[in-house]
């Protein structure tokens, strides 16, 4: 593959070449494709994708059945991975692959993630191929799987179907459900072990249903196997060598959050500093509200929980005057107003582009946080993360989480979910549900602000 | 004249008189196994011919797609007086391996894998792992010391005519799945010499199936899963068992169960035996009013039918007509628990595994472990296999009566080498022949084609 800027020579990053093999709808990314990427494509693209796989990662990790996941799948892959010129939906789809690849090579989580949410992808892309195309991919990965005839079908189907039964799988006998393959019974062990399959002279006869798990799995190995040698030459030269130009691409691309920004805040999202304790207690997620009462307590915030709470307040709608006089009025209780004039205002007005080079700082989103290291004195950071499980309980249920809410909170911070567990505080505390997961805490704010508006309307 | 006319060894078997074991005895005359009679046995009965044939697969002859290296990287040990073991001896010829077993009269020969180089160089080769197998026959033990809980008339290493229908079980399930769903043709099935069965499938591709297949293949065999924790060691889920189960179940086990085993175990005719059954039902309504019946009918043995098949057919009754299918499953399960198959997993699963070679006599019993044809193994029966004691005396009633043969044909070893002969040897031996003949033939074509302009 290789990366150009438009009107610019190409330099080429990966030095095995090779065409794509098996159909065109699916392709199995053995290998790095002959191809030239625009440098701007080369992020986009990879950006397309990963809203298609963390769209997955999130259906799975709200437990969605697999028809649920088929459509969201296939949803996603429509919204994203499309293109105005037609003909280049292929080359995104292998393009994109191959530059998340670089992104989540690195490091053994990065890789278990990409591993997952792309041998999901596969796995119903798979299952909506035509018969064809998925005895192409077959063969592909050496497995000789012939597909059974009518007449065989006919003769065994009565034995096909007390498999079936025997391991909870009701042969409804649909179409695609009489798909039967045929293969040596010794390619395929795992089927055998455990009696998954029937078997007959030497052959074992696969339902559709199998056949996608063996081929999901092949693929997975695979790809599991390219992305550790991907991570070697990544390290060892690719990195450097594109350390102006494609590397700090890729190394932003794994932490990038991919919603709306709230650097523009919304009309609804005014408030005014004489409601914020009020809509704090509403409105607020808790990371934000436990650096709230706690510069109400303590009059006082170290940096970095001054920068998320100042900047998610920006986000929610303060103004710079607003903003200066809220900090001002807490500092100056435990500083004095001459030095918070000093040390702390002009912080405060950087943030909203005012000083020095001007930027206008973003709000953090939910990934920036979790990924922050609260220390000794430090109230940031995302509490599902980085409180104990007492701390975050009594935390929870002041903030008016019922205990059998609370019980569904605390499973998904076990199993290290704390979006979802932000997510499921929402929905306890606002009786509703939030379909899109939280991903940041403005988001939260303005969802919340949403429904109270509404509820507020519906009742007058 | 033949050779067995100018031999003088039969001299020297006459100078003590060895006791023949009596009929329907099993057990050891340890006294009676001494080393000189191995030799005897090695020097004039042993089938070494035979041995060397079939380990060389076709590779003996002169046909240029013969390997003659083959027989060579197959792995035989020995098992010498004083428990002395040694692995890794290689033959490459015929009389290597029969001078070899003649000179050190193992008590027991083992075979096991054919390796990637020849294991008696493995020490020329540095580095870890160079020795591994790349062939090996997929082998089965089955043991009865492993249906111990299962039987009531022996325990432990002895066998007798009442437990040994749970081998003939074994033989016919597991042979005709071999057969029927693996597709597999050359299976040899031999009497282990005391308690239990071994079983060498030796067509090609079971010989080159790897580690992880051949688990598998055990693994489908595998119904029972206990251990002294679990009460309940066969347990069959499913709306309907897999059609395996199901035609194991419906050609063998419930025939061999109702007609064999309940009466000759007796298994539900005392309060401790019914108790392990009834252990089983997952309805505890049904368990008492069983046990209330059967205590109940303790005394009135005068029924013409066996109490066991009487109080079977009650508990059939009774589950049959459940309403829950765990309930009614439990019937296969009790059958399952009392007859399926029983294989040493760890046996099977490994290629480097080693198998006592067929022919050996076993030091314990003394009987020679002969081959059991799998289309009449109701018919075997161990307690009149030949021991060597009994061959070496009917080689001393039989002395100098020629035989173009060999010296077994003049004794009862005679059916159990013509049998490997001919329902195992030649088979396996002509398709191998076939099969190097036409992958040969192949490579030829192949290169051929290239060549062609």
């Amino acid at each position: 593959m290789q990366v150009v800027r438009s009107h610019q020579s190409h330099r080429s990053f990966s030095s095995s070449s090779g065409s794509v093999s098996a159909s065109p709808t699916l392709p199995l990314y053995r290998s790095a494709p002959e191809l030239e990427v625009r440098l701007e494509d080369f992020e986009s693209f990879a950006i397309d994708r990963l809203r298609v796989l963390k769209g997955i990662s999130d259906g799975l990790s709200r437990g969605k059945k697999p028809d649920e996941m088929e459509k969201l799948v296939n949803e996603l892959w429509k919204t994203n991975m499309r293109h105005q010129d037609s003909s280049q939906v292929p080359n995104k789809d292998i393009i994109s692959h191959f530059v998340l690849r670089l992104v989540y090579c690195r490091t053994e989580e990065l890789r278990k993630w990409f591993l997952s949410m792309e041998s999901a992808l596969f796995r119903h892309r798979f299952r909506n191929q035509t018969a064809e195309a998925q005895r192409a991919i077959m063969e592909e990965f050496d497995l000789p799987c012939k597909a059974v005839s009518n007449a065989e079908f006919e003769s065994l189907k009565e034995k096909l179907g007390q498999v079936a039964r025997s391991i909870g799988h009701n042969l409804s006998l649909s179409t695609t459900d009489a798909i039967y393959y045929k293969v040596p019974f010794e390619e395929v062990p795992e089927l055998v072990t455990g009696r998954k399959v029937f078997i007959n002279q030497g052959y074992a006869y696969v339902a559709m249903n199998q056949v996608v798990s063996l081929v999901a799995t092949i693929f997975r190995s695979l790809l599991s196997k390219a992305l550790i040698l991907t991570n070697r030459k990544w390290a060892t030269s690719i990195r450097e060598q594109e350390q102006h130009r494609l590397t700090p691409i890729v190394e932003a691309l794994c932490s990038s959050y991919l919603g709306p920004d709230f650097s523009q805040p919304k009309e609804y999202g005014e408030i005014s500093l004489k409601d914020i304790d009020q809509v704090a207690k509403s409105s607020f997620p808790l990371c934000m509200r436990h650096l709230f009462e706690k510069l109400r307590e303590d009059h006082h915030l170290k940096h970095a929980g001054r920068m998320q709470l100042g900047l998610f307040l920006k986000g929610v709608g303060l103004n710079v005057d607003d903003s200066l006089a809220f900090w001002r009025e807490e500092f100056s209780k435990k500083v004095g107003l001459e030095k918070f004039e000093k040390e702390y205002a002009y912080n405060i007005r950087h943030n909203y582009g005012k000083e020095g080079k001007k930027t206008d700082y973003t709000p953090y989103s939910c990934q920036k946080i979790i990924l922050s290291t609260p220390g000794v004195g430090d109230h940031h950071g995302c509490p599902y993360r980085h409180f104990g499980e007492e701390n975050l309980r009594a935390a929870l249920s002041r903030m008016g989480v019922n205990s059998r809410a609370m019980e569904d909170v605390m499973g998904k911070v076990r199993n290290r979910d704390y979006q979802l567990a932000c997510t499921l505080t929402f929905e306890a505390l606002h009786a509703a549900p939030c379909d899109a997961g939280i991903n940041h805490p403005n988001q939260y704010f303005s969802d919340s602000q949403r429904l109270l508006k509404a509820k507020k309307d519906s009742s007058t | 004249m033949t050779r067995q006319g100018a031999y003088k060894e039969s001299d020297d078997m006459l100078i003590d008189e060895p006791k023949l074991p009596q009929q329907g005895q099993i057990a050891a005359l340890p006294n009676e196994f001494n080393p000189s009679y191995l030799k005897i046995y090695y020097s004039k009965l042993f089938p070494h011919a035979d041995l060397y044939r079939w380990m060389s697969y076709g590779n003996d002859g002169k046909h240029p797609a013969c390997d003659s290296s083959y027989l060579g990287r197959r792995e035989f040990s020995y098992t010498l007086d004083n428990d002395i073991f040694v692995r890794y001896n290689t033959f490459n010829s015929a009389t290597e391996l029969e001078n070899s077993i003649k000179d050190k009269c193992p008590l027991k020969i083992d075979i096991g894998p054919i390796y990637n180089l020849n294991p008696a160089h493995r020490n020329a080769y540095a580095g870890d792992n160079v020795l591994t197998p790349v062939e090996r026959e997929l082998i089965f033990d089955i043991d009865m010391s492993d249906y111990d809980d299962v039987r009531y008339c022996c325990s432990g290493a002895d066998v007798c005519l009442n437990c040994w229908p749970l081998m003939i079980v074994a033989v016919k399930v597991i042979d005709t799945s071999l057969r029927d769903d693996f597709g597999f043709r050359h299976i040899l099935w031999v009497y282990s010499g005391r308690r239990g069965v071994h079983c060498w499938v030796c067509d090609r591709k079971a010989r080159r199936l790897t580690n992880e297949q051949r688990a598998a293949v055990a693994d489908y065999f595998r119904v029972y899963k206990g251990n002294e924790n679990n009460y309940k060691k066969v347990s069959l889920m499913g709306q309907v068992l897999h059609p395996f189960l199901a035609r194991s179940y419906t050609e063998v086990l419930k025939e061999y169960f109702e007609t064999k085993l309940l009466t000759s175990q007796n298994l539900l005719s005392s309060e401790e035996r019914y108790e392990k059954i009834l252990e089983m039902i997952p309805d505890q309504s049904i368990a008492s009013e069983l046990r209330g019946k059967w205590q109940e009918s303790r005394r009135s043995s005068s029924a013409k039918e066996d109490i066991n098949i009487i109080r079977w057919e009650q508990l059939k009754q009774l589950l049959q007509k459940h309403k829950a299918q765990g309930v009614r499953r439990c019937v296969e399960e009790i059958v399952f628990t009392y007859t399926y198959p029983r294989l040493d997993m760890e046996v099977s699963k490994h290629m480097n595994h080693l198998l006592k070679a067929p022919f050996c006599v076993h030091p314990k019993t003394g009987r020679v472990c002969v081959p059991i044809n799998p289309n009449n193994c109701e018919e075997f029966d161990p307690t009149t296999v030949p021991t060597l004691i009994q061959l070496l005396e009917e080689l001393n009633r039989e002395g100098l009566r020629s035989d173009v043969e060999g010296e077994w044909n003049k004794t009862s070893l005679a059916n159990a080498i013509k049998l490997f002969r001919s329902s195992f040897l030649q088979p396996l031996l002509k398709i191998c022949k076939e099969e190097m003949e036409s992958s040969y033939n192949a490579k030829l074509q192949q290169s051929k084609d290239l060549l062609s302009w």
